[in-house]
């Protein structure tokens, strides 16, 4: 019974069953993200309780909260920000998760041409995620 | 303003912003930037890094329940996508570049645009026959749930050369402004390429996700989104938006749409005016 399974809904496997999977995903990914930047807010509110608010000037905000590396070592330390911006890197991820997961299901559809478009897509969120600067 | 204060009131905003982009279909993002902007008095800049940050929760947050109608069609949505991220790539890159002051005044500009697109938007009917090769050769042609017996409707698409053309330049919007750009990308499907009307705005709702995730990256990088600022609008967009998802149903939308498109063309004289004098 439990190794018929995956042949069962690879031949059930359609453009349909692929956009399921991915609400889905987006779902999860959204709930997740959601999570961390609100632990992360409420310990910004505490961290920073007192202060005044002043967006009115721009000033780049601090690297350690930039880049992901940066985030994570942040968030080790417990540091809101750092937190806040995990929670909307992976956010950020998330469209990024649905690209790479169109790419599978592609294959498995065995679609050539759309295998290779959803990899370019890949490709340029990629650029944009890393070699942004 | 005391932080405490500021971040509730800002909460409150991004909720209602949320709530009326996701009746109307326009978006929270085209009300959110001149609330932060305009009433907030916060720079340009960090409004424009949050509200990108909402759009992605917002696009992602509703995705399931448009996936469950069944209309969204995942090959024009991926084939259109490559457009609408390599614009949003570029118009991030050109948004460092460009005067916050500009910024506004093209802000403006598009809200009067999406005002005036507002109008006509749940006018389909004229379905083209379009009878173009490349619309299966592209596997872009589809079916959608129709009537009431489980029916389906199919379709073909056309002008993609065009449609193409015109998702760039909504990817480049959305990079630019921090916007989801959802109206250029419905009437690039409805209007210029024949896609029906409801396919047209599911399909436009998975890639406003995808092409606001191009340009975060690089907001993300330029130190533009501010964790402070950035977490009650993108908590509050995502809460506003999901309930109006909701509550859609049970409610009169045509009102609804006028009254919000009148807000749209104040917001978008006084974005005009503002930049214009360069107090944004």
């Amino acid at each position: 019974m439990a190794e018929d399974k995956p042949r069962v809904h690879a031949e059930a496997f359609d453009d349909a069953r692929m956009e399921v999977i991915m609400g889905r995903l987006l779902q999860v990914g959204v709930l997740l993200a959601a999570t961390v930047v609100l632990a992360g807010g409420v310990m910004y509110m505490i961290a920073h309780a007192g202060e005044r608010s002043n967006y009115r000037v721009f000033t780049a905000v601090p690297i350690e909260v930039r880049h992901p590396a940066a985030m994570l070592r942040g968030t080790a330390r417990g540091d809101a920000g750092a937190i806040v911006e995990l929670g909307i890197l992976l956010l950020v991820a998330t469209p990024i998760c649905r690209v790479m997961f169109a790419v599978i299901a592609f294959a498995v559809e065995r679609d050539r041409l759309y295998v290779a478009i959803s990899l370019a897509v890949l490709a340029v969120l990629l650029f944009g995620m890393f070699r942004a600067g | 303003m005391p932080l405490l204060t500021f971040t509730s009131l800002v909460f409150l905003g991004s909720f209602f912003a949320g709530l009326l982009g996701a009746l109307t279909g326009l978006g929270g993002a085209v009300v959110l930037i001149p609330l932060l902007t305009l009433g907030f008095h916060v720079d340009m800049r960090y409004a424009i890094g949050a509200s990108l940050i909402s759009v992605i929760a917002t696009s992602s947050g509703a995705a399931a329940a448009y996936v469950r109608e069944g209309y969204s069609n995942v090959r024009i949505g991926m084939f259109l996508e490559v457009a609408t991220t390599v614009g949003a790539v570029f118009g991030a890159f050109l948004a460092t570049r460009v005067p916050t002051r500009a910024l506004a005044v093209i802000f403006g500009v598009v809200l009067l645009c999406s005002a005036w697109l507002s109008r006509n938007q749940n006018a389909d009917g004229e379905e083209v026959a379009a009878e173009n090769p490349w619309s299966d050769r592209l596997g872009m042609s589809g079916a959608y749930p129709d009537g009431p017996h489980g029916g389906r409707s199919t379709y073909k698409v056309d002008r993609i050369r065009a449609g193409f053309a015109l998702m760039f330049g909504a990817g480049t919007l959305s990079g630019l402004l921090g916007i989801g750009s959802g109206a250029v990308k419905v009437l690039a499907m409805d209007k210029i390429m024949g896609i029906p009307f409801k396919v047209s705005t599911t399909t436009s709702n998975f890639m406003i996700g995808v092409t606001a995730a191009a340009s975060a990256g690089i907001y993300l990088s330029r130190g533009y989104v501010n964790p402070g600022l950035a977490f009650p609008v993108m908590l509050g967009v995502l809460a506003g938006s999901l309930l109006g998802a909701k509550v859609l149903v049970n409610i009169r939308v045509s009102l609804l749409r006028t009254i919000f498109a009148l807000v749209l063309v104040a917001l978008g004289i006084e974005m005009i005016v503002n930049g214009w004098l360069g107090k944004v």
